[in-house]
């Protein structure tokens, strides 16, 4: 057990007794919360650096033929910001649903659309229904699908998580500073003999102050621990769920090895809270001494 | 060394508990503060170590009128000053050692020059063999030891004790007068409050005699000689 040597008997103090277990959770809780923002913000960078910049055009299965699909796609190629336009193999579109619809067999009749696969200049705006109208003179049915409508409301849902992660982050903050004043309010006035004592004898606030930092900060270390060893075995069972799942919109592992290092940031941001709290809660009761 | 000016006291919205004190020490002087149970001997210890401040008059210390010096110079001035409680107020859960390096501590004293002069002191005061106990362990009279160590380990130029030999015998009661008068000739000003009439007559200190909140000083023996004479 970490300890350090004090002035005063922490080890008798009820109050703190119950300080390392909200670190704790607030540990635990942070961490997770940093690992979803960040697998969030992963996957959110991964939907837009593939989804961008790219449109679909769909034709319907009884519309495509070979001499049609040519025409789409030289006049597509043929339009302002359009940088190349891929007629999709047969192959190709099958693998898409896939996930969907499993392997399908080749000589199944399922009437798939064909898919051209359109990849757009840096910064081009495209007037959709315009692209849309134009194509369908050639293939009736064409859908044109710039994915950005879709894109940017599942980037909305996705910052609402971050922001009810960051939300819940900061309520059980909160809690914890609550709790570590209480808990050093309650320090000093259990110990408000000796406080007196080094006051006399010509202690500066500070160096009370100091006391119970060094007590927030043990407190906080065995939260912090106790906190961040739980987040690791809930994301490594997580990282191991999300290996065996192939769903291309989820976010993969929720963190990457370059990332588990950030996991460090929470406890020490929570030793680090737990100090300034009681440090600041000690300064302000002690200016009222004369 | 310390002048009280027409102080008064009260706590809160009660009755003054110290009316009109006027007194001063002379740097390297000894006074008795006597009087009855209940008369403010307390009150005016702590207005002396600084743990009050009046709410009336003046308390000069050590060039420092106390009412205008900022807070943040009191924790200087109260490190020269000692104080030997009445019930020792040693921490339990310290070795004596520990105890009475606090002062020290506090004041931020480099830890190898505490640990030489604690333990030296310690043994000064008859404890080399108690260095490491506990408060809870050791008799009353070693108590008192380590609080007096404590109270002078910092070489104070003020050294104030609550009752000092409230709880000995005749015998450790002398001993211990005769330490404080050791420590008042290597030029400790000290204020002993007491009751025990004994004791004033014998060594015939000046005496700040308080009753019912206010005082009276009563020169000592060596006054009235040199008076007399």
């Amino acid at each position: 057990m970490i300890r350090f040597r004090a002035d005063l008997p922490f080890e008798r103090d009820q109050a703190t007794r119950f300080v390392p277990w909200i670190v704790a959770l607030m540990v635990f809780l942070g961490a997770l919360a940093l690992a979803a923002t960040t697998a969030v913000g992963g996957a959110i960078d991964r939907w837009d650096n593939n989804l961008s910049g790219r449109i679909t055009v769909q034709v319907p299965a009884d519309k495509a033929g070979p001499k049609t699909l040519t025409r789409l796609a030289e006049t597509l190629t043929e339009t302002p910001g359009i940088a190349q336009a891929e007629i999709l193999s047969d192959e190709a579109t099958r693998a898409l649903v896939e996930p969907w619809l499993g392997v399908l067999d080749s000589d199944l009749e399922l009437p798939l659309p064909a898919v051209i696969d359109v990849e757009t200049e840096a910064g081009a705006v495209f007037d959709v229904n315009l692209l849309t109208d134009k194509l369908t003179k050639i293939a009736p049915g064409v859908i044109v699908d710039d994915h950005r409508v879709w894109l940017q409301q599942l980037i909305r849902v996705a910052r609402t998580v971050e922001w009810v992660a960051f939300a819940i982050l900061g309520l059980i903050g909160l809690t914890a500073i609550a709790a570590v004043i209480f808990a050093t309010r309650s320090g000093l006035a259990v110990h408000a003999a000796i406080i007196n004592l080094l006051h006399v004898m010509g202690a500066r606030d500070a160096y009370i102050a100091r006391q119970f930092q060094m007590q927030a900060m043990m407190l906080g270390i065995r939260g912090g621990i106790i906190g961040s060893a739980a987040a690791i075995i809930v994301l490594i069972l997580l990282a191991t769920m999300s290996a065996g799942i192939d769903v291309a919109l989820l976010p993969s592992a929720p963190l990457s090895l370059a990332q588990w290092p950030l996991l460090i940031i929470v406890p020490i941001a929570a030793v680090v809270i737990a100090m300034a709290t009681a440090r600041v809660t000690v300064l302000r009761a002690l200016a009222g001494m004369p | 060394m310390l002048r009280f000016e027409n102080v008064g006291m009260r706590y809160g919205i009660g009755p003054e508990i110290l009316r009109d004190i006027n007194f001063a020490l002379e740097p390297g002087s000894i006074h008795f503060l006597t009087g009855p149970s209940g008369a403010g001997k307390t009150t005016l210890l702590k207005l002396m170590y600084l743990a009050l401040r009046p709410t009336r008059g003046l308390v000069h210390l050590l060039d420092h009128d106390i009412s205008l010096t900022p807070r943040s110079e009191l924790p200087h001035l109260r490190r020269q000053i000692g104080v030997v409680f009445q019930e020792f107020r040693l921490i339990d859960h310290l070795s004596a050692v520990e105890n009475v390096a606090l002062p020290l501590r506090v004041a931020n004293i480099k830890q190898s020059t505490i640990d030489e002069h604690v333990r030296e002191l310690l043994v000064w005061v008859g404890l080399g063999d108690h260095l490491d106990a506990k408060p809870p362990t050791l008799s009353g009279g070693q108590q008192q030891r380590v609080a007096i160590a404590r109270a002078i380990i910092n070489s104070p130029r003020l050294l104030l004790a609550d009752e000092p030999t409230g709880n000995v015998d005749d015998r450790i009661a002398l001993r211990l007068m005769y330490l404080f008068e050791e420590l008042n000739k290597n030029g400790t000003t000290i204020v002993i409050a007491t009751h025990n009439e004994a004791l004033l007559q014998k060594f015939g200190h000046p005496v700040l005699r308080l009753n019912d909140g206010e005082l009276d000083i009563v020169a000592g023996r060596a006054e009235r000689l040199e008076a007399a004479s």
